[in-house]
């Protein structure tokens, strides 16, 4: 299985974009080899706007170009979004502005730079907003797709993307539908629900669990808000038993969306695989993955567990 | 109003007596309403009036209309006096100022783009607008459009570090259509800015950044029109610094800082707008 950076899609999406609709234009804060977006800049230089290291100013610029007819992706790391809180709250959601974020890095990915540049908090911060679309694309062409969808959506929206290689699990040209789940494995022992880069995590991990006799399903929830409340409880009728997988604070991020959706009304245990209340640290990626327990043997535990205390409750 | 022809010689008398007319509505709301910021309202009804009826390009009727100007109202808290002259040059219906602050008005506590025609960003949490309004600017000018974009700022928003980094911005993005006016009434919520954190010599610091400053009484509608007539050919980005009276035309409320936000009662508003009425014309 081939693997690539979400970021990459990013690049390349926003190129395809800009090709077909004039009212494209991305900025950056001072990230743009990192971020990709100096890949749309060599190709359209003058709808690419650096707005240095300032990403109030250019969160609040972003609003005002969409309010001249203009179709802006604002850049930047995970991290940097809570410095530009305020300005997506009030000059992009507050106003309803067509306004596109996207932050690169997301989770741990900025590993060697420290737990100072990991973003594991900005699902959070998007989620509470209201009018605020939060994707996660699991790979590289959900990705590409979520990007077109996002472009495609009258409102705000945000992407989080990876920085690492993340296996290449979907069909290519599989259409992004803002709200909708993914089923990627059947299974009735227990649901794996992940986003982001943990979901091809969730597919190892589901491999492995059937070797000790466990069937999980891997539903991948790549749209985080609005979260597609009806797969998650279905899946928890299903199987009676629920682990979330998400590089994310274990606070406002995909358990806290899923234990919302369930509401109280479906009674399922749910195995949250998160960074536990606390920063992370300087690392190779996989490394920091598997020392917070993120990875496919994190996941596998988890998922032990929640059939554990499924069938202490009673279940089957 | 939507061409770009010569100014027309100006008329003191004329606007004098919209700027009296916006007063006196911005104060009535305010009293209605039991709750505002009157004294940031007042001292810029000069630089609204001479904006709304003078250098604006917009039609009351039609106030989304692509070809018009845009006015961010960076400093949002003063809203009345904004829909006090909107409500005056025809945008909104008169009566509706009635409703300020209001559970289901459309006029808000701060202005909110989203429901009310003629307001072109939501503001209110300081510091914001300069952006807003530059990445407007920015839209126009990519696609050649004449549109040109006015932003009112506080002085006391200044103290907001996001305002300099637009600043920094603006001229590196090349954007002569935008003009930014500083409403130097020298007081914020807590008192006068100078007590706080000083903001010093304003015009030297936009000069800094490479804006085109231009340094005016901002009650004086010569000095302003100047201003505003000078920006309409800067190759570069516009800063008006208007220095004003913060509560000005009601003498008990002029540099008084409980006044930045109070209700008014019975007798002040009487007071009020016997005051504005013997104004001179």
């Amino acid at each position: 299985m081939t693997a690539r950076p979400t970021r990459d899609a990013y690049g390349h999406a926003l190129i395809e974009l800009a090709e077909r609709d004039s009212r494209v234009v991305v900025l950056d804060a001072d990230l743009s080899r990192s971020t990709r977006t100096d890949w749309f800049q060599a190709r359209f230089p003058e709808r690419f706007f650096n707005m240095g290291i300032a990403e109030a100013n250019m969160i609040g610029v972003a609003a005002g170009l969409a309010a001249a007819g203009k179709l802006p992706f604002a850049t930047t790391y995970a991290i940097f979004i809570g410095r530009a809180f305020d300005q997506i709250r009030q000059a992009v959601c507050y106003a309803g502005a067509n306004v596109k974020i996207v932050a690169t890095h997301g989770g741990l990915a900025a590993s060697y730079d420290g737990g100072s540049h990991q973003g594991i908090e900005d699902l959070a911060l998007m989620r509470t907003l209201p009018g605020m679309t939060v994707l996660v694309p699991a790979d590289y062409e959900q990705a590409k797709q979520a990007v077109f969808a996002a472009a495609a959506h009258d409102g705000p929206v945000y992407i989080r993307l990876q920085k690492e290689d993340v296996p290449c699990i979907s069909a290519p040209g599989t259409p992004f539908r803002i709200g909708l789940a993914e089923r990627l494995v059947e299974g009735r022992d227990v649901a794996l629900l992940a986003a982001g880069a943990l979901t091809a995590e969730a597919l190892a991990a589901a491999d492995a669990l059937r070797g000790e006799g466990i069937t999980a399903e891997v539903i991948n929830l790549p749209t985080l808000k609005p979260l597609d409340a009806a797969a998650v409880r279905d899946a928890a009728h299903r199987c009676g038993c629920l682990v979330t997988a998400e590089e994310h604070s274990i606070t406002g991020g995909l358990y806290e969306a899923v234990l919302g959706a369930l509401g109280g009304e479906v009674l399922a245990p749910v195995v949250p695989v998160a960074m536990q209340d606390r920063f992370g640290e300087t690392g190779p990626w996989r490394a920091l993955l598997a020392r917070f327990g993120l990875d496919a043997e994190g996941i596998r535990a988890a998922a032990r567990e929640a059939v554990r205390r499924k069938r202490a409750l009673g279940g089957s | 109003m939507s061409s770009d022809a010569p100014l027309a010689p100006l008329d003191a008398a004329v606007l004098r007596r919209h700027a009296r007319e916006i007063r006196r509505l911005t104060l009535t709301s305010i009293h209605q309403a039991q709750t505002g910021h009157a004294g940031p309202s007042l001292s810029m009804v000069e630089i609204l009036t001479l904006l709304y009826f003078r250098h604006l390009r917009y039609d009351p009727r039609d106030p989304r209309a692509e070809w018009r100007d845009r006015f961010v109202l960076s400093k949002g808290h003063g809203a009345p006096g904004l829909y006090a002259t909107l409500a005056h040059a025809g945008v909104l219906p008169r009566e509706e100022l009635g409703s300020l602050r209001r559970l289901g008005t459309r006029l808000q506590g701060h202005p909110n783009a989203r429901d009310l025609p003629g307001v072109d960003a939501s503001t209110g949490s300081l510091g914001q607008g300069i952006s807003i309004a530059l990445g407007m600017a920015l839209g126009f000018r990519m696609d050649g459009r004449s549109n040109r974009v006015f932003c009112i700022l506080g002085d006391g928003e200044l103290q907001e570090g996001q305002n300099w980094e637009a600043a920094m911005a603006a001229p590196a993005l090349a954007v002569p259509n935008l003009v930014a006016i500083v409403d130097r009434n020298g007081f914020q919520s807590d008192g006068p800015t100078e007590s706080i954190i000083p903001l010093g010599d304003l015009g030297a610091k936009w000069r800094a950044f490479g804006w085109d400053v231009h340094e005016v009484d901002g009650h004086d509608f010569h000095a302003l029109d100047a201003a505003l007539t000078a920006a309409r050919t800067s190759p570069a980005p516009s800063v008006v610094v208007a220095r004003t009276i913060k509560g000005k035309g009601v003498s008990y409320m002029e540099g008084v800082t409980h006044w930045h936000h109070h209700p008014i009662s019975d007798p002040e508003l009487a007071a009020a707008l016997d005051e504005i009425e013997g104004s001179p014309a």
